[in-house]
């Protein structure tokens, strides 16, 4: 971003970042519940968004959060919660509901450990898995994973925007170390923002058929509650009119192959990763989040040593940037995967160049970050 | 038979109903239809939200804005879109499981609140779709599928667990009393806050087969016969109303209701309603 797009710089923490850039991308109802590491994201939202005309509500607990906001969003206004471990198990039943019903929304999950009430206070990327897989079914899942406070701000954007373009839930994966960082952040001016906002039907309302995609990208047009569209959502699994089609096997194959071919077939747009060193980089670090900050630093102290060494941070964990791993370092032989978590994105990375190269993991799950040293040394070992 | 106005709020194209023959749920949708019809509710700005049991196709029927959600979660949900747009007429239908198991959580929450919900519990003592156990306000003894011995767990009363916990309006009916039960949904609506209309209502397949009222219509007469109101109720004994149904207003009262009250924030701190 350049200064001229800058409204102000302030020291945010990443949890602060979220909220406001929240607020910045439209969002104008929270539904939260305390917990640790994400409660500064109630709290910010709780303060600013009766400014703006927003609602905050703080729900009974962590399934009503999920479903405050859902209701909310059918009903017009861009929406969203955040969470940690613990909640985030609890809001996956209704998360699953806005994968099925096609509701946007957006899921801030500030991971620690776990399983259980785990490490409350510590970091953690032990649910980058659980974003993909957590709640039942078939779907395809969007998430993002943000390194910086500056970055807590701009995917929160890009998280409300791919929720309004795909008409689903997506998820904000940060961690306690990225919500609970203090850092310096350039504060963008709203007018230099990107916003999308969901499609709304052209039709009257008496030809309105909630789930008739438009073939152009899979995704229906959705009136909000209030309007003068009269439709029904269900979590059975429906048809065009929204209605059960259990009993008709061919409604429901179309049904969910569409929400996941929605997303699938615009991956390469949703898609956002980063690289430094690629070219002729014999061993790349692959990591994300805060992670990532100890893995740059490793790698670019092993560069200025000779190594060639470079590092790999996918953005959007999902959908996963298949191709763009693939392709981004011909000459690689190893790569070096360091989490905080007992090995889950490396899972996918061995899926992706594990028949030409060596994919070795490295594993925190202690609740403590890695030293650069401790990366340093993995590469320094396989170079 | 139903006339042309209640008719016309049908969803036809969510018809035939799930309900078996003669249940208890179909006149409960009347008599909402009929009130509906009363207030001149537009359909384009009434919400009926729903949870998860036989109960809750009851939304999918009206052909309003209708969001059948997860089970125990419609007030949730209602809370969610009431609160993004307080225009709308958000109708919160429940069963027994969904709105005391389940969703009790979200039921006390919503009383204390006082959100200008109107909550219509449908209550047939079981959980029906899933075949017949036993839900919190299973009568003490009686058979079911999960209580094949008789049920051991006292009962909830779903009125004095929603007057305790805020509500603001409360009122009871049972399904031999359907001018009642269209009486206090006009009223539940029309109350500016959080109104709780339990209606008793009765599931023949999987509760009256197990406890001798395998019928409609003796479930109707039953009920009919163990209603009591609650002017009556007051001068009888705790021994007295042992399985007896109090029937009646139990509160209406006016306490600050929660939109309310959130968009004078709104406007103190100077942003847009």
């Amino acid at each position: 971003m350049t200064m001229g797009n800058c409204r102000k710089v302030a020291f945010w923490q990443g949890n602060t970042a979220v909220a406001m850039g929240a607020i910045a991308a439209g969002c104008r109802f929270y539904a939260g519940y305390p917990i640790t590491p994400s409660t500064e994201i109630a709290e910010v939202m709780a303060e600013e968004l009766p400014k703006v005309g927003g609602r905050f509500i703080q729900m009974e607990d962590e399934i009503g959060s999920m479903a405050a906001a859902l209701g909310a969003s059918v009903a017009g206004l861009k929406s969203m919660t955040a969470t940690s471990g613990p909640g985030m198990s609890l809001k996956l039943e209704n998360i699953g509901y806005g994968y099925m019903t096609e509701i946007p929304v957006v899921v801030v999950n500030v991971q620690r450990g776990g399983p259980s009430t785990g490490l409350p206070t510590k970091a953690s990327q032990s649910d980058v898995m659980q974003a993909r897989w957590g709640t039942h079914g078939d779907y395809a899942a969007i998430a993002v994973a943000p390194s910086s406070v500056q970055e807590c701000y701009e995917l929160t954007v890009y998280a409300f925007n791919l929720s309004e373009r795909f008409r689903q839930p997506v998820i904000v994966l940060t961690d306690e170390i990225v919500g609970h960082m203090r850092e310096r952040i350039e504060v963008p001016d709203p007018s230099s923002l990107t916003i999308v906002n969901r499609k709304r039907p052209t039709v009257p309302p008496s030809e309105y058929l909630p789930y008739k995609a438009d073939p152009e990208d899979d995704v229906p047009p959705m009136a909000s509650f209030g309007d003068g569209y009269r439709w029904y959502l269900t979590g059975i699994t429906h048809d065009e009119r929204g209605l059960p089609a259990t009993a008709n096997p061919k409604k429901c194959d179309e049904k969910v192959r569409r929400i996941i071919r929605k997303v699938m077939r615009f991956k390469d747009e949703i898609v956002r990763w980063d690289g430094e060193g690629l070219e002729d980089a014999r061993v790349v670090v692959f990591s994300y989040g805060s992670v990532s900050r100890t893995a740059l630093s490793a790698v670019r102290q092993m560069r200025s040593r000779g190594v060639k060494v470079g590092h790999f941070r996918p953005i959007t964990l999902w959908p996963f940037p298949e191709e763009q791993l693939k392709a981004c370092a011909p000459e690689a032989k190893f790569f070096v995967v360091p989490e905080l978590n007992a090995g889950q994105m490396v899972l996918e990375v061995e899926r992706v160049v594990g028949r030409r190269a060596e994919v070795l993991s490295i594993t925190s799950v202690n609740g403590e970050l890695f030293q650069p040293s401790d990366i340093a040394r993995v590469i320094e070992e396989v170079a | 038979m139903p006339s042309k106005e209640v008719m016309s709020l049908l969803r036809e194209s969510a018809l035939p109903h799930i309900w078996c023959a003669g249940c208890g749920h179909g006149i409960v949708l009347h008599s909402l239809l009929r009130a509906m019809v009363d207030l001149k509710l537009d359909p384009t700005k009434t919400v009926m939200t729903s949870g998860i049991g036989c109960s809750s196709r009851i939304p999918g029927y009206v052909n309003v804005c209708s969001l059948h959600t997860t089970h125990g979660r419609s007030l949730a949900f209602a809370t969610g879109v009431k609160l993004a747009n307080p225009e709308l007429t958000v109708i919160a239908a429940m069963g027994d499981g969904d709105c005391a198991a389940i969703g009790g959580n979200h039921f006390i929450h919503a009383c204390r609140r006082n959100i200008d919900i109107c909550a219509i519990v449908m209550n047939n003592n079981i959980y029906g779709m899933t075949g017949g156990q036993a839900s919190p306000t299973t009568p003490e003894g009686a058979m079911s599928t999960t209580s094949p011995y008789g049920q051991l767990e006292p009962q909830f009363d779903l009125c004095k667990l929603a007057v305790g916990a805020g509500a603001t309006y409360v009122a009871r009916a049972t399904v031999a009393q359907p001018k009642a039960i269209e009486g206090y949904i006009k009223k539940g609506i029309q109350k500016k806050g959080f109104a709780v209309i339990e209606v008793v209502t009765y599931c023949h397949t999987q509760f009256g087969r197990k406890n001798r009222r395998p019928r409609p219509i003796d479930n109707i007469e039953w009920l009919r016969n163990n209603s009591v109101p609650i002017s009556k109720a007051k001068e009888m004994s705790e021994e007295e109303l042992r399985g007896k149904i109090v029937v009646g207003e139990f509160v209406d009262i006016e306490r600050p209701e929660y939109v309310e009250r959130y968009l004078q924030l709104v406007e103190q701190l100077g942003g847009r309603r």
